[in-house]
């Protein structure tokens, strides 16, 4: 199972931080997986596929689409507020 | 330095202590942000901030890397609340040592400016009237974007 990590206001629309979601052959992109979650879920897709959303795999940050495996940590990040 | 702490700390007694670390320097300058008791929507009950374990602390030090890089400073003190924070409470302490003022003032304005828009804390406010995800603001960015133009003048 892949962990999805949802953070910030992401978290408050998924209705929860983290999801397992099984990420099969078919499923082998970040595309397709937003697009999974999309089908099952509009308004956590449409949140997920905003301009300002960054993605990490596995802690990195990734520029566009990218490989996804069962194995991965998946991480939706909103825009950042520190300080 | 950098931590990430889940409780509240102490901000004058960890200045003291980073000040003391810092023996070789003529200036240390510091920065401390807390939570405001009000807002545009009313009085603030809480601040909630949520932070990526290990990554986030990746992403301060690399701000922390360019900070040191840029000016002639000593290794600065970032200490960084998440949790629920009351107003009033520290959220933020940064502390620059150098040799000289005008490199630990700008090491730490660029720190904050930083802090702000690249490491990856999230923050909610909650107030009277109900609860608002913070996002940086158009000022905020341009804060940043100061530094861009000015790589070489250090």
């Amino acid at each position: 199972m892949a962990r999805l990590l949802f953070f910030g206001r992401l978290g408050d629309i998924a209705g929860g931080r983290t999801r397992d979601m099984t990420v099969t052959g078919d499923v082998a992109t970040l595309s397709i997986l937003i697009e999974a979650i999309a089908a099952e879920d509009e308004a956590l897709g449409a949140a997920l596929k905003d301009k300002s959303v960054r993605y990490a795999v596995n802690e990195a940050l990734v520029a566009g689409d990218t490989a996804v495996t069962d194995c991965d940590e998946i991480a939706f990040l909103p825009p950042v507020s520190g300080g | 330095m950098i931590r990430v702490a889940s409780e509240p700390f102490d901000p004058a007694g960890e200045l003291k202590a980073y000040e003391r670390s810092c023996e070789t320097a003529g200036a240390v300058v510091s920065f401390l942000g807390k939570v405001r008791s009000g807002s545009k929507g009313g009085a603030v009950t809480a601040l909630e901030l949520e932070h990526y374990p290990g990554v986030t602390e990746k992403t301060m030090a690399k701000i922390v890397t360019e900070a040191t890089a840029r000016w002639a400073i000593d290794e600065p003190l970032i200490i960084h609340r998440v949790g629920r924070l009351a107003p009033g409470e520290a959220i933020v302490l940064v502390a620059v040592g150098a040799a000289h003022r005008r490199d630990a003032f700008e090491a730490a304005d660029y720190l904050m400016d930083y802090l702000k828009t690249e490491a990856m804390f999230w923050k909610k406010e909650m107030r009277e009237d109900g609860e608002a995800w913070i996002e940086p603001r158009e000022s905020d960015y341009n804060d940043a974007r100061r530094w861009d133009g000015a790589k070489d003048t250090n």
